[in-house]
């Protein structure tokens, strides 16, 4: 199996730039997630470690031997595509056996090979039909089993649940990660859902705008988002920004918002000016009594959970209280944050201020 | 605004029995949601009230009035479909007043205005008027399909997944956004989804269909909490409720209980049956952890910083568990 260094990998499409200088590490067995919205490189980088694409600079590592610019078939990695790719005329084993036939595999262990992985993916009681009349997920099996069966040292999976409705997707979803766990084999999965993202993920890296925005574990990146672009992309409902002007100096723990001192993780480096309090719905909880207060909006019951949407001084704020706690449109509530989970970002740069809380993380992010 | 309902309303399509003995009462001012999967007949339901489908058997009221027979524009309803369907080469301004302007309604140009003026600011849209509907975002384009029929004062709107195509941030402020113009117009709405947050959030009354029947009528926290069959249980609650061979756990079931339904959020974690966690998924606000009690999966909710890896045992408690017996229906 294989791991994967990305370095200063940079592509250009003429003018345009597709990816800029990007690094990060995919370590062996991982099931490595590449999250964006559409149009942000995801894809491209993804492309680059398939061969499918020639970096303009930088290296691509595969195991330590440098594969920035050979083609696809010296690589030993398997892509799977959104729209699985298979052969219409043939039969599941056919389709299954075709990549190991083509190698010069011999027959026994071609039977042998595609019984096995046949298992693997339960679909040993499809082998003999037509490819053409498989429901949708049998088609997205017999897919990944072509990648499967040759055994790459990765797979390189471009939004294969993509184009599945809700309750389908999840469920593939499930069964492409308990796969994964018993295959070990280095994954690096494409999507633009945050929600597939932190379920199926080892790691993420998050692009925007050709860049990467943050690479980590999925509770790493949700609690220590180092940008604005992640604290609003991971997460439902996303974090809320309360925009303040004011200032907060190194070693400060708390800050002034609408005249209240609000307590915050240590700030290592100071700011002043445009800036925004960052905080998570679920940390915000309702008292009667504080300095801080806000008028319910709206509420959506979600079973145990509910989110109310809350009118402060500094904007539109949503928070998750459970479902048994009282909220009721028109009613004024004061507001109290949990203060180890306060990001601080300064707006003008989109970037989170140093504090306690996220030092590490930003420091090798 | 009008209360609509339906009595013993069948239908079906060659062999396929699309809606089977329906009852439903939309309330007057309600905002109802039919949720189930694809084929349940959620869409036939609308259609059949908007007069797009005829009802094998069975009568259909809006108000006080017998629909059967009535064309869909005799039937004074609005009803908005999946997929957005604007008159591309006019402006957001031409294609809202459309509906208005139809040789039906008749309406004083003034009065249109007016009108088109009113649910623009109410769907956040003034400034894109002028706008051709071909320059829109897919999130507006859908916001003027909405638009097209809060124009007009029909009996009821009906809805049909109107969200489905919009990606999720997008769909979580139209969701806000159709609460607040439901209780600003004090509307009678009916609206087919096959999306849970959308029934949870929005609905006054949801009403759960399997293969044509109506299963269970009643609020969201109703059939969240009370679900009457398996099937229910399942449609609400994310991650979905646990089904496991009664007594599995070790808890006190009653006569002709086949499974126990356990939410995630009601299993307690220490003191019971042996369980190996199998998987941590790590979701931000929630952890999930998935478990193996025997040869049965289990998943809970726990801790976002939990500590605890794949591999390791915990004991695991069911609390306030439901019962169903070998048909699904809910035993007490």
């Amino acid at each position: 199996m294989a791991e994967i260094i990305i370095k200063n990998v940079r592509k250009e499409f003429g003018d345009f730039v597709a990816v800029r200088e990007s690094s990060f590490t995919i370590e062996d067995g991982e099931f490595f997630m590449l999250l964006g919205p559409s149009g942000c490189g995801k894809t491209t980088t993804l492309r680059m470690i398939a061969g499918l694409e020639l970096p303009t600079s930088g290296e691509i590592y595969l195991d330590g031997e440098e594969i920035g610019q050979k083609p696809p078939s010296e690589r030993d990695i398997a892509f799977v595509f959104q729209m699985f790719a298979l052969y219409p005329h043939m039969n599941v084993y056919k389709n299954l056996s075709y990549p190991l036939v083509s190698q010069g595999m011999p027959r026994a262990q071609v039977r042998a090979k595609v019984d096995e992985v046949a298992g693997i993916l339960g679909i040993r009681d499809i082998l003999k039909k037509p490819v053409g009349g498989l429901s949708g997920g049998d088609r997205q099996r017999v897919a990944l089993g072509r990648a499967i069966v040759r055994e790459p040292k990765a797979f390189m999976m471009d939004e294969p649940l993509g184009a599945l409705d809700a309750e389908f997707r999840e469920h593939m979803a499930e069964e492409l990660r308990a796969l994964h766990d018993r295959m070990g084999a280095t994954t690096v999965y494409v999507t633009h859902d945050q929600l597939e993202a932190m379920q199926m993920g080892d790691k993420i890296v998050v692009m925007n705008n050709a860049v990467v925005e943050q690479f980590g574990t999925p509770q790493e990146i949700y609690d220590k988002p180092a940008t604005m672009f992640v604290a609003d992309f991971i997460g439902s409902p996303s974090m809320n920004f309360l925009r303040f002007d004011g200032q907060v100096g190194a070693g400060a723990t708390s800050l002034t918002l609408n005249d209240t001192q609000i307590a915050m993780p240590q700030i290592r480096d100071g700011a002043s000016g445009n800036l925004v309090l960052g905080v998570r719905p679920e940390h915000i909880r309702f008292s009667d009594q504080g300095a801080y207060r806000a008028e319910v909006l709206a509420t959506e019951y979600l079973g145990t959970t509910q989110i109310v949407t809350l009118d402060t001084p500094n904007g539109e704020v949503k928070a998750r209280i459970g479902s048994d706690q009282p909220a009721k449109a028109g009613e004024t509530v004061a507001l109290n944050f949990n203060a180890d989970t306060l990001t601080v970002f300064d707006e003008a740069s989109g970037h989170a201020l140093r504090s306690e809380l996220n030092e590490e993380v930003l420091a090798h992010g | 605004m009008a209360e609509v309902r339906l009595q013993n309303v069948s239908k079906s399509f060659a062999s396929t029995n699309a809606v089977v003995d329906m009852d439903l009462t939309v309330p007057d001012g309600a905002f109802v949601v039919l949720l189930g999967p694809t084929g349940a007949g959620k869409t036939t339901t609308l259609r059949l009230i908007a007069g797009l489908e005829k009802p094998g058997t069975g009568s259909i009221h809006i108000g006080e009035m017998d629909v059967n027979g009535l064309t869909p524009a005799q039937r004074d309803v609005a009803m908005v479909f999946q997929q957005y369907s604007l008159y591309p080469h006019m402006t957001v301004r031409d294609n809202l007043a459309f509906p208005l302007r139809s040789p039906i309604l008749k309406t004083p140009e003034e009065e249109v205005a007016r009108k088109v003026q009113e649910v623009a600011e109410v769907l956040h849209i003034p400034h894109k008027l002028d706008n051709k509907a071909t320059e829109l975002s897919g999130g507006e384009m859908q916001r003027v399909s909405i638009g097209r029929a809060l124009v007009r004062d029909p009996s009821i709107y009906l809805m049909d997944e109107p969200l489905s195509s919009l990606d999720a941030k997008l769909r979580a402020d139209l969701r806000v956004e159709l609460k607040r113009i439901h209780a600003e117009l004090a509307a009678t709405l009916l609206y087919v989804t096959h999306d849970q947050i959308e029934a949870m959030t929005m609905a006054s009354h949801v009403g759960v269909l399997d293969e044509g029947k109506m299963v269970q009528f009643g609020t969201p926290r109703e059939i969240y909490e009370n679900p009457q069959t398996a099937y229910v249980a399942v449609r609400l609650g994310q991650p979905r409720i646990n089904l496991l061979p009664a007594g599995v756990l070790g808890e006190d079931t009653p006569t002709g209980a086949h499974q126990t339904g356990l939410r995630p959020e009601n299993i307690r974690i220490g003191d019971g049956a042996d369980a190996q966690v199998m998987r941590v998924e790590h979701l931000g606000d929630q952890t999930r952890l998935h478990l193996k009690v025997g040869a049965h999966d289990l998943i809970t909710l726990t801790d976002p910083h939990t500590s605890l890896s794949p591999g390791e045992t915990l004991k695991v408690a069911a609390q306030n568990p439901i019962f169903f017996d070998a048909a699904g229906a809910r035993v007490c």
